[in-house]
Order: C-alpha cells, then sequence, then structure tokens
C-alpha cells in the first residue's frame, strides 16, 4: 500500500505535459518498468531521470497526461521513485490509468501555480494536504471521487478484478 | 429525462441511474487491445485471475504500431499478442491481412451504432461516427473489461456542435476539426462528450466523420458522437459483424453548452507545432518549408483520403527537397488504391508507399524524423518529439494540403497550386 505521508523536491512544469513527453514512443517495445524509467521525460526535460529521487513530486498545470493511453506513461514516472503527481487538472485516460497502476495523484490548481521547482514538499495522500516546506504555504487537494474508493480499497485495479473473479 | 447521444448510449448498457457526472456500471460490446498496449493487457489479465475474456467474439488484438516487426522487441510483442489470441479464441488478424485499428474495425463491422466500444488506444474515439460510444483507455482497464465484460464509466457532460452551412469542396474533416479544436482548445472538451449536429454532417463522408470523432481526444474529449444518419446505417449494414440497434439523442436533450462552427466559412486548416489546437489557415503558413510529407494514419489513411491526394499527384511530381510517404491506412484500402491506380500515380510523383502500418505517426518506424526537419502530416498529434527528434516540427494537415504542400515544398492551400 502507499505512504500516507510522503515527502520530496518538486519538479514542476507546464499545461498539457502529454504523454510522448512523459515517455516517447520509441520506447515502447517494452512495458518493463525499470527499462521505461530512464527515459521518462527525456525530451521535455532531459536531467529528470537521472537526477529525480525517491519520493519526489511532479507538479504541473491543466490537462497533464494528454494524448495516448499509454500506462507506460504512469509506469515510467512510478518506477522513478515519484510519490506523487499534483495537476491542476487531468486529461481522463492518464487518470484512470494512474489510478489502476497506484500511482497516487493529486487535483490542486493553486498548489500549481504557487509551488517552485526545487521546493521541499510535505504530502498526506489520504488527506490531500500538500505543504510547501519551503515557502511555507499549505493546500487541500480535492479528496479522490467516492466511486474510485472500491479500486482504492482493494490496492488498484489488478486486485480488484481479482476479488470480484473470486465473487463470481 | 431526455438525453443526448452519450447518455443514451450508457442507459442502455446500464442499471444504474444516467446523469451528467454519474458513475454507471456498464455493459462493454467491444474491447481490444494493439501490439503495444496487448502485451502489457495480457499480463495484467493473468495477474487478475482471469482464465478466459468474457466473450472472444467481442475481444480483439491489433498488431498495428509496430508492424510489420520493426525490431526484435517488437516482434516479441507481436509475438505475445499472437499466442494469447490462439489461447482465448479472441479475434486477430494477421499482417497482409489488416490495417491501423481504428480504420480496421469499423471496416470490418467491429465498431456498430449505439455501442459501447473500448479499446487500449486513445483514438477509439474515432467510432463516435458510427454513432457509438467510443473511447480509450489503458491496458489494465482493456484486461479489466476482457475478464469482466463491464467496467465503469463516468456519464460525461456534452458540447453540441452545430455545423452550420455547406463546407467547399476544398474542405474534409481534418480542416473543420482542427478549426473546433483551434476554437475550444486542447482540452475544452476534457472529460465530456462531442456532440456533432447541424445540417452540414450530411455533407460529410463517413471517412470524413471517422476523421472528425478521431481527433475529439485532441480536445480532451471521452468521445465524439454523429447521430446515425442514412450514410452511417448503410456504412453500418453493409459490414456488420453483429447485429446493432442504433440510438438518437432525445430532441430536447440537455447540453452542457453549444459551439457553433460555419463549415461554409472554414478555409483549408493546418496546425502548428506543437498542439493539435494551434490552428492557422494553410495560406497563413505558406512560407513554412518542409522535408517530408506523410499520408496515412487513423485519421487520415482512409480511401477517400488516399484518393483525394492522388487527384492531386496526378501527373505531377513531389518537390525535390521533400520526401512523400503514402501508407494507406488498411489493406482494403491498400487494394482499392492498386486497383484504382492510385498507387501508380504515387510512385510515377516520386512518393514512398508503405505498408498498412501505424508507422511514423507516433515516431514508430518508417519516416522518423531528424533534428531540425518539419513535417506536413495527416496523423493527429503534433506533440515536441512525437514522430522523431524533440527537435523535429509537425504540422497537422488535411490529405489536400499535404499533397499541395509535397508538390510545392511548402505549406499549401490547394486552391493555390493551379
Amino acid at each position: 500500500m502507499t505512504k500516507r505521508i510522503t515527502s520530496g523536491r518538486a519538479w514542476v512544469y507546464g499545461d498539457n505535459v502529454d504523454t510522448d513527453a512523459i515517455i516517447p514512443a520509441r520506447y515502447l517495445s517494452t512495458s518493463v518498468p525499470e527499462e521505461l524509467a530512464p527515459h521518462c521525460m527525456e525530451d521535455a526535460d532531459s536531467s529528470f531521470a537521472s537526477s529525480v529521487r525517491v519520493g519526489d513530486v511532479i507538479v504541473a498545470g491543466a490537462n497533464f497526461g494528454c494524448g495516448s493511453s499509454r500506462e507506460h506513461a504512469p509506469i515510467a514516472i512510478k518506477a522513478n521513485g515519484v510519490s506523487c503527481v499534483i495537476a491542476a487538472s487531468y486529461a481522463r485516460i492518464f487518470y484512470r490509468n494512474a489510478i489502476n497502476i497506484g500511482l497516487p495523484i493529486l487535483e490542486c490548481p493553486e498548489a500549481g501555480a504557487a509551488i517552485n521547482s526545487g521546493d521541499e514538499l510535505e504530502i498526506d495522500l489520504a488527506a490531500g494536504k500538500i505543504t510547501d516546506r519551503t515557502n511555507g504555504k499549505i493546500f487541500d487537494a480535492a479528496p479522490p471521487p467516492e466511486f474510485l474508493r472500491g479500486i482504492f480499497a482493494s490496492g488498484g485495479l489488478v486486485p480488484y478484478v481479482r476479488e470480484r473473479l473470486a465473487d463470481k | 429525462m431526455p438525453r443526448t447521444m452519450a447518455e443514451a448510449i450508457i442507459a442502455s448498457h446500464t442499471k444504474d441511474a444516467v446523469s451528467p457526472g454519474s458513475v454507471c456500471q456498464v455493459r462493454v460490446d467491444f474491447a481490444f487491445a494493439n501490439d503495444i498496449t496487448g502485451p502489457p493487457a495480457v499480463e495484467e489479465f493473468k495477474k487478475m485471475g482471469a482464465r478466459r475474456v468474457f466473450d472472444p467474439e467481442r475481444c480483439a488484438i491489433i498488431i498495428d504500431h509496430f508492424t510489420p516487426n520493426k525490431d526484435i522487441a517488437s516482434a516479441e510483442q507481436a509475438k505475445r499478442a499472437r499466442a494469447f489470441a490462439r489461447e482465448q479464441g479472441l479475434k486477430f488478424w494477421e499482417v497482409g491481412r489488416l490495417g491501423v485499428e481504428h480504420a480496421f474495425i469499423p471496416e470490418t463491422g467491429n465498431a456498430l451504432p449505439g455501442e459501447i466500444v473500448l479499446g487500449a488506444d486513445s483514438h477509439t474515439c474515432t467510432y463516435g461516427a458510427l454513432g457509438a460510444l467510443g473511447t480509450g483507455m489503458g491496458q489494465t482497464d482493456i484486461a479489466a473489461v476482457w475478464a469482466l465484460g463491464e467496467t465503469w464509466l463516468r456519464t460525461p457532460e456534452t458540447i453540441k456542435v452545430a455545423l452550420r452551412g455547406r463546407p467547399s469542396e476544398w474542405i474534409s474533416g481534418k480542416d473543420l476539426i482542427i478549426h473546433l479544436i483551434g476554437m475550444i482548445g486542447v482540452e475544452g472538451a476534457r472529460y465530456m462528450s462531442l456532440e456533432f449536429h447541424g445540417e452540414a454532417v450530411a455533407e460529410f463522408s463517413m471517412d470524413d466523420r471517422f476523421t472528425i470523432s478521431n481527433m475529439a481526444i485532441e480536445a480532451g474529449a471521452k468521445c465524439g458522437i454523429f447521430v446515425p444518419d442514412e450514410k452511417t446505417l448503410a456504412y453500418a449494414a453493409a459490414r456488420k459483424s453483429r447485429d446493432f440497434t442504433p440510438i438518437y439523442p432525445d430532441r430536447d436533450a440537455k447540453y452542457f453548452r453549444t459551439a457553433e462552427i460555419d463549415a461554409g466559412a472554414v478555409e483549408p486548416t493546418v496546425a502548428l507545432p506543437h498542439l493539435p489546437g494551434n490552428a492557422r489557415t494553410a495560406r497563413e503558413c505558406s512560407s513554412l518549408e518542409i522535408d517530408q510529407v506523410f499520408i496515412g494514419s487513423c485519421t487520415n489513411g482512409r480511401a477517400s483520403d488516399i484518393e483525394t491526394a492522388a487527384d492531386i499527384l496526378r501527373g505531377r511530381k513531389v518537390h525535390d527537397r521533400v520526401r512523400l510517404m503514402v501508407i494507406p491506412a488498411s489493406y482494403e484500402v491498400y487494394n482499392e488504391a492498386l486497383d484504382r491506380g492510385w498507387i501508380k500515380i504515387f510512385a510515377e510523383a516520386g512518393a514512398s508507399v508503405c505498408t498498412p502500418t501505424c508507422g511514423p505517426c507516433m515516431g514508430g518506424h518508417l519516416g522518423i524524423l531528424a533534428e531540425g526537419e518539419r513535417c506536413v502530416s495527416t496523423s493527429n498529434r503534433n506533440f515536441v518529439g512525437r514522430m522523431g527528434h524533440k527537435n523535429s516540427e509537425i504540422i497537422l494537415a488535411s490529405p489536400k494540403v499535404a499533397a499541395a504542400s509535397a508538390l510545392t515544398g511548402r505549406v499549401t492551400d490547394p486552391r493555390d497550386i493551379g
């Protein structure tokens, strides 16, 4: 299960970060997390994969994860040890994919506007509370929609379906 | 309660209450993945403890992205997809007999009016052209659908797109959808359904409608649906792989908002790098020199797209500086291009004609761009690095603009080539 409290540095990006930026298609002849990880954000920020540390947080603007349905995108982010993505809003396929594979995501437009790259963040995932320790600001993200709690409670879509199949 | 297309289709597939924002457990009519998303979907399917897909006639894997296998890794992916398809008896076609999924699935009658069709590929929204609710998901979601035959959908709000007037002969579905995305923005329909109405709809062929629905996701939409008319029903009836029941919106359905477009005023339109909403008229961009032109993809690789490009290129030569790649989106299209002499026209013009594949659209293979190169492409996305080097550029355009640009070596309005 995901840790309730997590902390790390912010990597701040703009609006419309697309899945080709998150993981270019030229690397999609694999879906192994460790093979995807070194190419994450390669065309948008070549320093990301080599410098990101376990616990770090991606902070972005609107429509994060737009474009292709490739689940390789949240997989590549998660495989780099990113503890959470905070965005003003998400493209719907990325949103489903992140939940399905257990990458924590929070929706919070105010955080994206106020957090700077490199800020130290502390995040209470269950409460949706984001603390920027560098500038002292605190943000409340929208809680996950109620209907997803069944999938959360099972620990992702795979165990959720496994339970459903066992019930049948 | 009166319903939009999306609401009515969801209501016909669920026992849950349907209204915008409501989450419904829906029955799924057809669910598929491709050679990139299929193999990991198979892994997730096994991890779920599933043994058989819910109905092999309603599940498929289409190997189209990196096929014919571009390297050993992609050959292994196709091999894993093929093995699972054989094991489960689900629908599977070999290279030489299929095509780019969103051209091939409608051709084979595997997406039909009134249905819910889900694919592990974002351009699954293409089937809105048939009056179906088609939408893309990730591979784990599709694995779950294969296991259960159902999934959850959030009922989308609907934007009514009223297409007024009469488009000129130079305007295709591509010009119209780029124009619309330019109007409402790349997240202007995020999580929503686009529903196309208006007298101009009748002027657009099924191929044009597929193009329009295909790019609904480039405005963030979950789906982009046309109300079935005579053209839809004739297309579906001639190709259906199972029975279907068309669904229509209620006259007094409630829409989130209405966007009006005078189709008669739309000009040949392109999208400049690096967003599909970066719309300009082709004439505004006529100073931009280009290195490559790609005509094909799930957006614009259908018969009328290839025909219109052949008409412009007939008896002419591709510009010395330019390489033109033409990739019919399926073997049905490829064979028609052979029969009707279009491939000969391309060959004589100095173009390269390739076997059906997604190929260069997402930088897979066959026509990757080098640093600093610029390509006019009939595909759907012009994101940074999408077709190759991160410092290459993609300009999205209709087949007419693409063919005209291949002749002149710069972005060209087809009305300007004489």
